[in-house]
């Protein structure tokens, strides 16, 4: 980019900047005046505070330096009143709301170019300024950008001394685009430092930095480049000198690693100072970074294998994913000729009915091997659970041992990628909630040492895996408490031991007493079930006090294809996923009530579930309104709760191919997704569980389902 | 292979400045509004590096830049956290949260393309 277009650049940015700048005038303006009202809702103080930064923000970018200057001295004012340094009084809130005026005067200015007299806002200026004790020096520096020093002519050597701490690379920084940065200065010389590589690989953690090195550059650029190349690390991340040194100066050869002198990441001492890559044999952020896409298939790659017998080969992701949706359109075109075909009589045509379902049995077969390529052992998930509960367990001071079993169990790649944090969290609960010390275990005749055990297996067309341990399983005495607490559950209530123990996923439960940076990072269980429900599965738990508890997710094999059950509603035809089906009934009248506040419900074998008429909540003409008439499927959300949903009839089930409507259309409320039918027709997939929500919220549809 | 940049800042003028510099070197440009939508937005995309605000609000940058160390696969990806404070407290906040790196507000387009690729190659 050329210095010319770059100026060209930000000119065209103006426009939304000053759009942008009234947006904000008025939200401070608002925010201000209820201030002044007397509100003590610190958001509105942090929001008046963020519509001056960021005002004062794009007014840096474009170099408008008045604006700047104001907008500094509000900021900072606003700042001490937001950290209660200040606190609010009727007249300061009135100069508040006076600044954010002069603020509007000095947009304005900016936008039409022009310059206002000295003076302006002066006295607003020197109130906001004795409220934070600064001078308007202050203000004025901080306005005006340091500039960056001249490069220094003629050419130095530099010895570089940089030890990064362990913690370094993570926070992003990588040692290796530092020595790229810095061979690009002039003529380098490496030396790396192994003294503080550990002797036995198993003590070396792979996230952590050991090397140090040592470096000679001869630069035209001068000293301030050379630091400038360290500016992100320098001071908490590492260690580094910078030694200015005449040109002969020549780097000590490297000391041997602390014990072994054959570590296995050792690079060779005397690497060649001007390699393409000085340090890639040890870069240890590789470490950091295992291999992501370039999807392996079943692979280990064997040296030596020559290429003769490779079984496996690797193929790019995009390939496969096009292979499954080509499949997914073949399901389709099957599905449409069938429908064709039932103009025809199978007397009459004996020959296309048996293509027909040679072409229908063949086509699930093939989809079946698609989707099979992109299946992955679950092995590639497990085998982060060692690390995490060895390094859990030492912090803890607990014993655990990990048992894994199923590893060898595939899964669809997607479905692995979703799984991975809730599975990092749940085996990160066990650890810290479940399982008790060496001497808590001890004083219940437990053995010391704590077992997990991970594991996997297919279950009709899903994919189960569980989370065991042998601790104390949940409390749920305190559990109930909590619930109560957090009005989760009403006093009195009263709730089946497995309810209770359903209650941790709840929205909202934190068992706050016990959070720890172990496994109350501020993300609860409710999470790790809404990530789970988002690509179709579920999750349990499990408990038997005293005993030990178990945690069991199950989801499907893969999030492409589905079987569903095709329902009409008036002229529309909606898809239920199969698994949330319980039954389906027609309803005698005396089942369906209309009560009072709370909507349409239906008694079924004396319990009440919520009847939701899908044709009052998408708004469909010329359904069955009258619930005797129709037809009622009862369906089950992954939170266990019923649902009768009104339809007209069932039309069959089917296998659909699941088309995203976010990435096609947009989201709507009560459907998960779409699909295309065998007449070319979309249908849309329901969201069992969205639409009991909007059930509950408008009472399973506007008006009372009137027996007609 | 383009390299995913996702833009964090609740001033519309400042991401627009960032996505269009970017775009105009290569870069793939994803945008949010706080912290909280930058969050899903990882979730969604294969992100290689962050840009983000501090101020924001919902969810303000070195909550974010926490969030995300502690998102699995992204212990190592580049955070640069957007500051107009030049002074260090800001940085070593910045850093302490696990930021890689930070550009100090205003910025020009060169400087900004000069740090984005001196953590993301």
């Amino acid at each position: 980019m050329t210095e010319e277009s770059s100026t060209n650049d930000l000119s065209r940015f103006k426009t939304t900047y000053f759009e942008e700048c009234a947006e904000l005038l008025i939200t401070a303006e608002e925010c201000l005046l209820r201030l002044q009202e007397g509100s003590d809702d610190p958001e509105d103080c942090n929001a008046v505070f963020r519509c001056v930064h960021s005002i004062k923000g794009g007014a840096g970018a474009f170099a408008f330096t008045d604006l700047v200057r104001f907008a500094h001295v509000f900021e900072t004012a606003l700042d001490a009143l937001r950290s209660g340094r200040v606190g609010l009084t009727p007249a300061l809130a009135e100069v508040l709301v006076r600044g954010n005026d002069i603020l509007g005067d000095f947009v304005r200015a900016a936008q039409e170019g022009v310059v206002l007299p000295p003076d302006h806002g002066d006295r607003v200026t020197q109130v906001l300024n004795a409220l934070t004790g600064q001078g308007g020096a202050d203000a004025k520096a901080a306005a005006s950008a340091t500039p960056a020093p001249a490069p220094e002519s003629g050419e130095e050597s530099f010895l570089v001394r940089f030890t990064p701490a362990a913690n370094m690379l993570r926070t992003g920084n990588d040692p290796l685009m530092m020595v790229r940065e810095l061979a690009g200065l002039g003529a380098l010389d490496i030396r790396a430092d192994l003294t503080r590589l550990p002797a036995r690989l198993e003590d070396l953690a792979a996230q952590d930095a050991y090397l140090a090195w040592s470096f000679r550059i001869t630069t035209e650029q001068g000293r301030q480049a050379v630091l400038d190349v360290f500016e992100f690390v320098a001071g908490d991340c590492a260690e580094v000198s910078v030694e200015a040194v005449g040109a002969e100066t020549v780097l000590e050869p490297a000391a041997p690693p602390a014990a072994v002198a054959h570590a296995p990441a050792a690079p060779p001492p005397e690497a060649p100072a001007h390699d393409d890559h000085p340090v890639s044999l040890d870069h240890p952020a590789d470490a950091a970074h295992p291999a992501e896409g370039g999807l392996r298939l079943r692979a280990e790659d064997k040296p030596g294998a020559g290429g003769v017998h490779t079984a496996s080969i690797r193929v790019e992701l995009d390939k496969v994913d096009r292979l499954v949706n080509m499949v997914g359109e073949l399901v389709i075109t099957q599905a449409m000729l069938g429908q064709q075909s039932n103009r025809f009589s199978a007397e009459s045509h004996p020959e296309l009915f048996m293509g027909l379902q040679e072409l229908s049995h063949h086509t699930r077969e093939l989809q079946e091997s698609v989707m099979a390529i992109r299946a992955q052992p679950i092995k590639t998930l497990f085998s982060r659970a060692p690390r995490i509960v060895r390094d859990l367990s030492a912090r803890l001071g607990k014993q655990v041992r990990l048992v894994m079993s199923g590893e060898g169990t595939e899964v669809d790649k997607t479905v692995i990628e979703q799984l991975s944090d809730p599975m990092v969290h749940l085996i990160r609960n066990s650890l810290d909630h479940g399982l008790e010390t060496p001497e808590e275990r001890a004083a219940r005749g437990k053995p010391a040492e704590g077992t997990i055990h991970l594991s996997a297996e297919h279950r009709s067309g899903r994919v189960i895996i569980q989370i065991e341990d042998d601790g104390h399983g949940i409390d749920r005495r305190r559990v109930l408490e909590k619930a109560i607490e957090k009005g989760l559950v009403e006093r009195g209530q009263t709730l089946s031991d497995e309810q209770i123990d359903q209650l941790i996923f709840a929205p909202g439960f934190s068992t706050a007493a016990a959070v720890s940076d172990v496994s109350g990072r501020g993300v609860g269980l409710d999470v790790v079930r809404k990530n789970i429900q988002d690509v179709g599965g579920r999750v349990s738990v499990q408990s038997q006090p005293g005993v030990g508890a178990r945690f069991i997710m199950s989801l499907p094999l893969t999030l492409a294809v589905m079987d569903g059950m095709l329902v009409a509603v008036g002229g529309e035809r909606y898809v239920l996923p199969l698994t949330n089906i319980v039954e389906s009934i027609r309803p005698k009248p005396e089942q369906t009530h209309a009560l009072v506040n709370v909507g349409n419900m239906l008694t079924l074998r004396g319990e009440y579930i919520r009847l939701v008429a899908l044709h009052s909540l998408f708004n469909v003409e010329g359904a069955v309104t009258d619930p005797t008439k129709g037809l009622v499927v009862v369906v089950e959300t992954e939170g266990g709760d019923r649902v009768g949903l009104l339809v007209d009839e069932l039309l069959g089930q089917q296998q659909v191919v699941i088309k995203s409507l976010e990435s096609n259309f947009r989201p709507v409320r009560g459907v998960s997704a779409a699909t295309i039918l065998g007449d070319g027709r979309v249908a849309l997939i329901l969201d069992v569980g969205a639409l009991k929500a909007e059930g509950d919220r408008d009472g399973g549809g506007t008006a009372p389902l009137a027996a007609e | 292979m383009t390299k995913c940049i996702l833009a964090v800042d609740d001033s519309k003028t400042m991401r627009e400045m960032v996505a269009f510099t970017l775009r105009g070197a290569g870069y793939k440009v994803v945008e949010a509004v706080n912290g909280v939508e930058g969050l899903s937005m990882l979730g969604r995309e294969k992100v290689d590096c962050v840009i983000t605000d501090v101020n924001m609000p919902q969810m303000d940058g070195l909550t974010l830049t926490r969030r995300i160390r502690a998102t699995a696969g992204h212990a190592g990806t580049p955070i640069l956290v957007l500051t107009t404070e030049s002074d260090q407290s800001k940085k070593d906040e910045g850093r302490a949260a696990g930021a890689t790196g930070w550009i100090v507000k205003p910025f020009s387009p060169e400087k900004l393309l000069q740090v984005v690729a001196k953590v993301c190659p």
